[in-house]
């Protein structure tokens, strides 16, 4: 009897997820979330008071003020000339224009170490450029703020570039026509037809670029001297803390720089978002 | 896509009509343009990448090649390659797998599963770094106790510096490969799985051929990074010459001991990885381009 009702009940068909989905949320679970987790909860650990009391430290503040600071300084310097390179790719012939398309995408292949071997190599005082700057305008890049500027400005070229290129290219012809039509001038065509379209692209380009800027860290160390309050950089500091073995200190500020990378994410997205409906209403 | 990594369907020039004949008279944007375009790059890219060349030849080839009987380079390069090889199968696996499962279905949560996917381009790899370190070193990590009695060494050893690879690496495989299978339907895999084809057979002969060149190119950002990986392999690694010292800790080490030609040796070789990526990129585009002509001639 027994054996035989055993055999008549089957258990109910349990969904169980594909192997797709298991691979990925295991994967996600061991290599993402359980590190995330670790330093949430290590960050929880100090209380409000003591995260902000380390969050807020002088030197803590003069690193945020160079990382922050100085990747704004980048990322609108990206902004402007990003726009032109990508106007240039776009819209205009000559020659070298694929070598050109091609070095666009060195920041992105290019181990940061390098990169930061090659601005140093280039922007000391002895070298190809900062020479010149330095005895023409007594100007010193390497191993001071502006060098982690030209750093910040390399790494995160790219991203203006790559996300104004296709919104330019797909932009209609016939508005600037019309405009034209209209008897606007060149200048009056691309300030008011051209440049509102491609602004939403603009932005979400310089917040990618901004955010990539803020974490970096192979390149900027490399050119910068990492005095405190002079241009050291946060990154470097959480791993000056751990060095000391203040694990709690660099835990914290390491949590800072998590919160705005989630923030920035969330920026990122929105400006995606606003971008298509700006292109949905364009169509 | 959220993040801007390189995507496949790159700028391929087309000429822009109707522009050159209407601003005949006043020619100064067309020439002014790129020329700031071409000084800008030089100045922030070219420049330096050349300057890296000319510094690792300063002395010709024969200098160039005596770096390589460095022994702390060559362990260096070792370990990076180890790492490589082990970081890159891991995070192809879940980029097909995370490709596959995502893709296709519209389900609660798509956007923020592909934002979560996507952290690790906007975390900065120091707090990757410090991530790992939080989790397992034996003095502070939460698992610290669990790894200690098993006897196993992760920070400071080579098992953390392969996590760290992975983690920093493992979304180029799916950004990759998921806009692709978005564009392409069902009808082909339902069609085999209609001809009697297992789950496997589909994903094998039917799915990762259709998606091979981004596939493959997600291999090759993916190898890249990877290769290169500076600031979260940094943190955990402790850099120990010889020992657990990746190659681009290796350039940072050399050079700021004054040991500029091996720094500049050792950079050579990664910059010449960096290269070879990124010609392999135009063969693959140009590889994509004939296939989607042959499709477009065969209906």
């Amino acid at each position: 009897m027994t054996p035989a009702l055993l055999r008549r009940w089957r258990p109910p068909a349990l969904a169980l997820p594909s192997w797709p989905w298991r691979i990925t949320w295991t994967y996600l679970g061991l290599i993402l979330f359980l590190p995330l987790g670790a330093m949430l909860l290590r960050a929880a650990e100090v209380g409000p008071a003591g995260f902000w009391e380390m969050a807020t430290t002088p030197e803590a503040i003069a690193t945020y003020k160079v990382s922050f600071g100085l990747a704004l300084v980048a990322s609108v310097i990206n902004g402007v000339f990003g726009l032109v390179v990508a106007w240039a790719l776009v819209r205009c012939r000559f020659p070298g224009q694929r070598l050109l398309d091609a070095l666009i995408d060195l920041p992105f292949a290019l181990p940061t170490a390098v990169a930061g071997l090659a601005l140093t190599a280039v922007y000391s005082t002895n070298g190809w450029l900062g020479q010149p700057l330095h005895e023409a305008f007594g100007i010193k890049v390497a191993f001071a703020a502006p060098g982690v500027t030209v750093a910040m400005v390399f790494i995160s070229l790219p991203f203006v570039v790559r996300t104004v290129e296709p919104v330019l290219r797909s932009l209609e012809k016939e508005q600037e026509e019309a405009s034209w039509c209209l008897g606007a001038t060149p200048l009056q065509t691309t300030l008011r037809v051209v440049l509102p379209q491609l602004l939403p692209a603009i932005l979400g380009g310089v917040a990618q670029g901004y955010s990539r800027a803020v974490g970096e860290y192979g390149s900027v160390v490399m050119i910068s001297s990492n005095v405190p309050f002079r241009d050291l950089i946060t990154p470097t500091l959480i791993i000056q803390k751990l060095e000391e073995y203040d694990f709690d200190a660099a835990t914290v500020i390491g949590a800072v720089m998590l919160i705005f990378s989630l923030l920035s994410l969330l920026v990122i997205n929105l400006l995606q978002v606003w971008g298509q409906r700006y292109q949905g209403d364009a169509a | 896509m959220t993040i801007v990594v390189p995507t496949l369907e790159s700028p391929r020039p087309t000429p822009a009509p109707g522009k050159r004949s209407r601003r005949q008279g006043l020619d100064l944007p067309a020439i002014l343009i790129p020329l700031v375009a071409c000084v800008y790059v030089g100045v922030v890219i070219l420049l330096p990448a050349l300057s890296v060349v000319a510094s690792a030849f300063a002395k010709g080839l024969g200098p160039f090649l005596e770096n390589f009987q460095s022994h702390e380079l060559i362990s260096a390069l070792r370990l990076t390659l180890f790492a490589t090889a082990v970081a890159v199968p891991c995070n192809v696996i879940f980029g097909l797998a995370a490709a596959t499962a995502i893709a296709r279905r519209q389900f609660r949560g798509k956007a923020l599963l592909l934002s979560v996917i996507d952290l690790p381009f906007s975390i900065s790899p120091v707090v990757v770094g410090l991530m790992l370190v939080l989790l397992y070193s034996p003095t502070h990590g939460l698992l610290g106790g669990v790894i200690e009695s098993l006897g196993w060494k992760i920070i400071f050893s080579w098992p953390g510096i392969v996590l760290a690879t992975i983690i920093v690496t493992f979304p180029f495989m799916a950004r990759e490969v998921i806009p692709l299978l978005e564009e392409e339907g069902w009808e082909q895999e339902e069609a085999a799985r209609t001809l009697g084809a297992t789950n496997w057979q589909v994903f094998w002969k039917v799915t990762l051929p259709s998606v091979r060149w981004a596939a493959l190119y997600g291999l090759i950002l993916t190898t890249a990074r990877a290769l290169g990986e500076f600031g979260a392999v940094a943190v955990v690694s402790g850099n120990i010459e010889g020992l657990t010292q990746t190659l681009p800790l290796f350039v940072e080490d050399a050079y700021k001991n004054y040991q500029t030609e091996l720094a500049f040796g050792a950079a050579m070789v990664l910059g010449g990885v960096a290269i070879v990526s990124l010609l392999l990129k135009l063969l693959v585009e140009q590889l994509l381009e004939q296939d989607k002509k042959a499709a477009r001639t065969e209906p």
